[in-house]
């Protein structure tokens, strides 16, 4: 199926989750109330059928913006993609999480969450992953000051000199 | 140590040195290196103690123990996550013991110097290092140059007399 069948048919099954559709991006963005039932249709539905989750990113819209999640499905079945995203405001930014349908989201979600601060619910074990479990912070929001010190060992600031 | 009392008395089979001479050549003449390899320099000094460029022949033998070891070679970008291990690592080393730094991650945050927020800027702020090997990642012979700068240095201490 093309991109604009599977628009057709999730706005058939689901009228009022779709935000906007990117037809150059071939991405769809979704109300995150909605994404669970979506994610289970999307994943089930034999015309559909998207059994593989290829990749999970956080990302930032700005300083003061929104904080979003794309999700890149695909299928084996039908050889099909799709994106979706779900963009949620920065303070207070929950996402239900797809770990109980696609097994890579487990990891990825823990991703995002220790980078951007988004935080899923229902996800089996949030906490962070790359960085220290004592870390204050979420580093790639674009509004992020590097500390100063962590844990007595500086992160020097001016690097005069240093090249 | 003077082997020159050698050539006179080869009958006897007398060296005359110091005690010092006698410790150092031993200690310099083995140094036994744990293997810390955290990144890409680690694959550069996994290369140079295979056969082509042959580490051992100097005496110098990988171990994976740092209760074993005397140097330990910092091969790889250090995380502020890794320091706290890495100081405990070379707390649980036996005295006398020495650092190389390989590679500009671990002598001064590397590539990540700029904008790595998450990047210890050089094993020099947890460790005391010996010697600082140059490189992205050093060649093995590099790191072979650093090791003998270290086997000179080792030679030249006076484990017997306290250091002025």
């Amino acid at each position: 199926m093309e991109f604009p069948e599977i628009v057709k048919q999730m706005e058939a099954a689901f009228p009022e989750a779709a935000v906007s559709v990117d037809e150059t991006a071939c991405c769809l963005l979704i109300v995150p109330e909605r994404w669970p039932a979506v994610a289970e249709h999307l994943k089930t539905d034999p015309g559909t059928a998207f059994d593989v989750l290829m990749c999970l990113t956080g990302y930032d819209r700005g300083p003061g913006e929104l904080l979003g999640v794309a999700y890149n499905l695909y299928s084996m079945e039908h050889a099909h993609k799709l994106e979706i995203r779900i963009e949620t405001p920065r303070d207070d930014s929950v996402i239900p999480s797809v770990a109980h349908l696609w097994r890579t989201a487990d990891w990825h979600e823990r991703e995002a969450y220790d980078m951007f601060g988004i935080t899923f619910d229902g996800h089996p074990d949030l906490r962070r992953m790359l960085l220290p479990d004592d870390w204050e912070g979420y580093p790639l929001r674009k509004d992020y000051q590097t500390p100063d010190f962590y844990h007595g060992i500086p992160i020097p600031k001016d690097k005069r000199g240093w090249e | 140590m003077d082997f020159s009392l050698v050539n006179r008395y080869d009958q006897d089979n007398v060296i005359v040195g110091k005690l010092d001479q006698l410790i150092n050549w031993a200690r310099s003449n083995s140094p036994w290196f744990f293997q810390f390899g955290l990144a890409c320099c680690a694959i550069e000094m996994i290369a140079a103690a295979q056969p082509r460029y042959d580490l051992e022949r100097f005496g110098i033998m990988p171990r994976a123990t740092p209760r074993m070891a005397d140097i330990m070679i910092v091969s790889g970008t250090v995380t502020l996550k890794m320091a706290s291990r890495l100081k405990r690592l070379y707390e649980q080393m036996a005295n006398p013991k020495y650092v190389v730094s390989m590679g500009s991650c671990a002598n001064s945050g590397g590539p990540y110097w700029q904008y790595g927020y998450h990047v210890v800027k050089g094993v020099d702020l947890v460790v005391p290092v010996d010697v600082y090997i140059p490189g992205c990642p050093p060649r093995p012979e590099a790191l072979l140059e650093g090791l003998l700068h270290l086997k000179k240095k080792i030679r030249e201490e006076t484990p017997l007399r306290k250091a002025a």
